[in-house]
């Protein structure tokens, strides 16, 4: 039994550097300039799992990438943890996507690859983090799908049953290939990249994609694809007393006290 | 498109139980619905669900659509897309809020990608701007890490949709008078419902107060590392009657439950009262309690960013201040 399973992956800001994104207050324009880029960190964990499948039942794993032409770094960092190979989709029509334009281009990528048994994402971006790009991938492949798994189990390599987080809990979810599955931090700890695995990096194939290549309705792409539209945006401001307290501990707490006190909340 | 002024929610349940954050969601639903100069509906899909339908129309649901079907008692995510989707298609309403619970972020883009409309995730504050020839919601997001609010619209496709976090909205009252009509719909479900299938939903509801449930939060960071745990934490918060909470650094040691995390990924809370300790103050933590009432810090670090978002602050190792607060508290 063989799988051909498909990770997505992202290459988004690095979280540290979040304080410095700012945004263009009249045309809501984004910048990002020297703020370093990472991949997205639970598609480790997507990578990670598609790579212990495909050792489990042999098979093929392939990355793929809707970004700007720097994302193929996020992808050559795929291949070489492991995996086979690598599709960068990228275009100026695509750009400026929200996430129903995202997975549509994504979903036509992945129709291309042809005959997926599993497509693996992270369940959540840190940038957009909407969580609905995995959902929504499998919705345009008209495939099944099941987010937050924390646990798969493939006994025949065709049947699943995966286990999903929820709030105070969990599901247990059956189904069978062809399957979307997004995964969260905790289903595994990701491998590290190898000297021998970066050797390997320039005998895979990294093929790029752009709109003439994959079949999109030039309509469903991009901005033009893209029922969201982002508006004014601002710095989040919060309206607080900053009564910072001086004085020994005794007399700080006792001020403290006496203020909260004053306001019935002890 | 000839959609009516309606706005509509998905309502949650669980085990027969509402989820918090549909009634939240309602509650906004009805405002907006004022605006717009429509009425509510919500749709509400599980087994024998009529008494939870009841509960609806009583804070303040005009409609609701109830699909019945023992096969629908768990998220069953094929069926309940092609259900609402179906529905949303047929009557085309303005606007669909639904609650950003685990289960919810898995079946709102599904259904958004199926009828091919716009799903804005996650907004912390939703408004009608009536300034275009239609009114047009509004939904505000907060971005990278809860520093910069974005808004976000959807102006050509219906229904506009939304998620909204669990605290986010406020619960309306309920209104035993409030009228609405329920409208049971036939449910056929076929194969295809059904390719993936939730067989067991498994839940621990946790004991004791909780940190949306409480006037009282007490917080707990990373600062309190050298003590290795939030034990000295417990005492001031049992007698302030409040529930303990804590940071991501504070679930990764394993001090909180997951339930107990706030911030971007974890909790929205508005407590009336939180008491922060040890916390440094990053964005993505503070997002999570833009709607406490009255936010005193301490920590040691003079310079910490979190003396700019509190109302009072004390500089000084939790370790003294803490039993001097819990001593002067017993002394009241
Ligand atoms: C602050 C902010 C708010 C936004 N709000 C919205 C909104 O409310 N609605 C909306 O439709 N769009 C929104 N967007 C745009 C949206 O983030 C982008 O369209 C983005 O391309 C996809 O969404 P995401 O990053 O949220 O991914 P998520 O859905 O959070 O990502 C989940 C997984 O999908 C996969 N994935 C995501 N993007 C790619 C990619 N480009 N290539 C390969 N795999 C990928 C990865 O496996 C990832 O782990 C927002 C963007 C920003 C910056
Ligand atoms: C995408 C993303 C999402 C995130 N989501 C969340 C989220 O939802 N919630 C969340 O909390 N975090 C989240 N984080 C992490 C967040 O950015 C911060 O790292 C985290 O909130 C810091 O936690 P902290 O304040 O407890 O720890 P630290 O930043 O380590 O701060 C510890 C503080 O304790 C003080 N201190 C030390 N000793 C003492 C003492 N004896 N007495 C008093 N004070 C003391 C120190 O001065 C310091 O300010 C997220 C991060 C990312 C990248």
């Amino acid at each position: 039994m063989s799988l051909n399973i498909v990770v997505c992956i992202k290459q988004v800001p690095n979280p540290d550097y979040f304080s410095k994104i700012t945004l263009d207050p009249e045309t809501g324009a984004i910048s990002r300039k020297n703020i370093p880029t990472i991949l997205n960190p639970v598609d480790e964990n997507a990578i990670e799992e598609a790579l212990r499948l495909r050792e489990r039942f042999s098979g093929k794993v392939t990355a793929i990438s809707m970004g700007p032409p720097q994302a193929k770094e996020v992808l050559d960092w795929a291949l070489t943890l492991g995996v086979d190979e690598s599709v960068l989709l990228c275009d100026r029509a695509f750009a400026a996507a929200d996430s129903l334009a995202t997975a549509y281009v994504l979903a036509a990528g992945i129709r291309k690859i042809g005959n997926v048994d599993i497509v693996l994402c992270g369940n959540e971006s840190v940038d957009g983090a909407t969580e609905q790009v995995g959902p929504q991938v499998a919705e345009l492949l008209d495939i099944p799908h099941i987010c937050n798994a924390t646990d798969i189990s493939l006994p025949n390599g065709r049947q699943a049953v995966v286990r999903r987080n929820i709030e105070y809990g969990h599901l247990t979810i059956e189904g069978c290939v062809p399957l979307l599955i997004t995964v969260s931090r905790e289903i595994n700890q990701p491998r590290t990249a190898t000297a021998e695995g970066i050797l390997t990096l320039m005998d895979k194939v990294s093929r790029t994609w752009g709109v003439k290549d994959i079949e999109v309705d030039n309509d469903a792409i991009g901005l033009a694809g893209s029922p969201t539209r982002v508006g004014k945006s601002y710095e989040q401001k919060l309206e607080r007393e900053r009564m910072i307290l001086t004085g020994s501990v005794d007399e700080m707490v006792a001020a403290a006290i006496k203020r909260l006190k004053a306001e019935a909340l002890v | 498109m000839n959609a009516i002024h309606e706005v509509w929610i998905w309502a949650e349940q669980r085990d027969g139980r509402l989820m918090d954050v549909s009634l939240e969601i309602l509650g906004k639903a009805s405002e907006l619905a004022e605006e717009i100069g429509g009425g509510t509906a919500a749709i509400l899909i599980g087994d024998e669900l009529s008494p939870l339908a009841r509960e609806l129309i009583a804070y303040g649901a005009d409609k609701v659509y109830l699909f019945s079907d023992p096969r629908l008692t768990y998220y069953q995510s094929d069926a309940y897309t092609r259900l609402i989707s179906d529905l949303l298609e047929k009557q085309q309403p303005e606007i669909l809020l639904l609650g950003g619970t685990t289960i919810g972020m898995d079946l709102a883009p599904s259904v958004a990608a199926r009828i091919k409309t716009g799903l804005t995730a996650h907004s912390c504050k939703l408004e009608i701007d009536k300034s275009g020839d239609k009114p047009l919601l509004m939904a505000a997001v907060p971005g990278w890490g809860g520093g910069m609010i974005v808004n976000i619209a959807c102006p050509e496709h219906r229904p506009q949709m939304v998620t909204v976090q669990q605290g986010v909205m406020e619960k309306p009252p309920r209104d035993d008078h409030h009228s609405g009509e329920l409208i049971p719909m036939e449910v056929k479900l076929n194969e295809r419902d059904f390719r993936v299938k939730c067989i067991e939903m498994v839940e621990t509801i946790p004991e004791g107060p909780q940190i949306d449930t409480s006037d009282v939060v007490v917080v707990g960071g990373y600062g309190m590392k050298c003590q290795g745990s939030l034990l000295p934490l417990e005492e001031l918060t049992d007698l302030l009657h409040g529930a303990l909470g804590g940071t991501r650094p504070a679930l990764d040691e394993g001090w909180i439950p997951e339930c107990s995390m706030i911030g971007v990924n974890g909790k929205a809370i508005g407590p009336k009262l939180l008491i922060t300790i040890g916390t440094s103050g990053a964005n993505h933590y503070t997002a999570g309690f833009v709607k406490a009432g009255t936010v005193m810090a301490i920590n040691s670090d003079p310079d910490a960013p979190i003396f700019d978002v509190c109302d009072i602050g004390i500089v000084g190792d939790a370790l003294e201040v803490v039993p001097a607060m819990v001593k002067a508290l017993k002394a009241l």
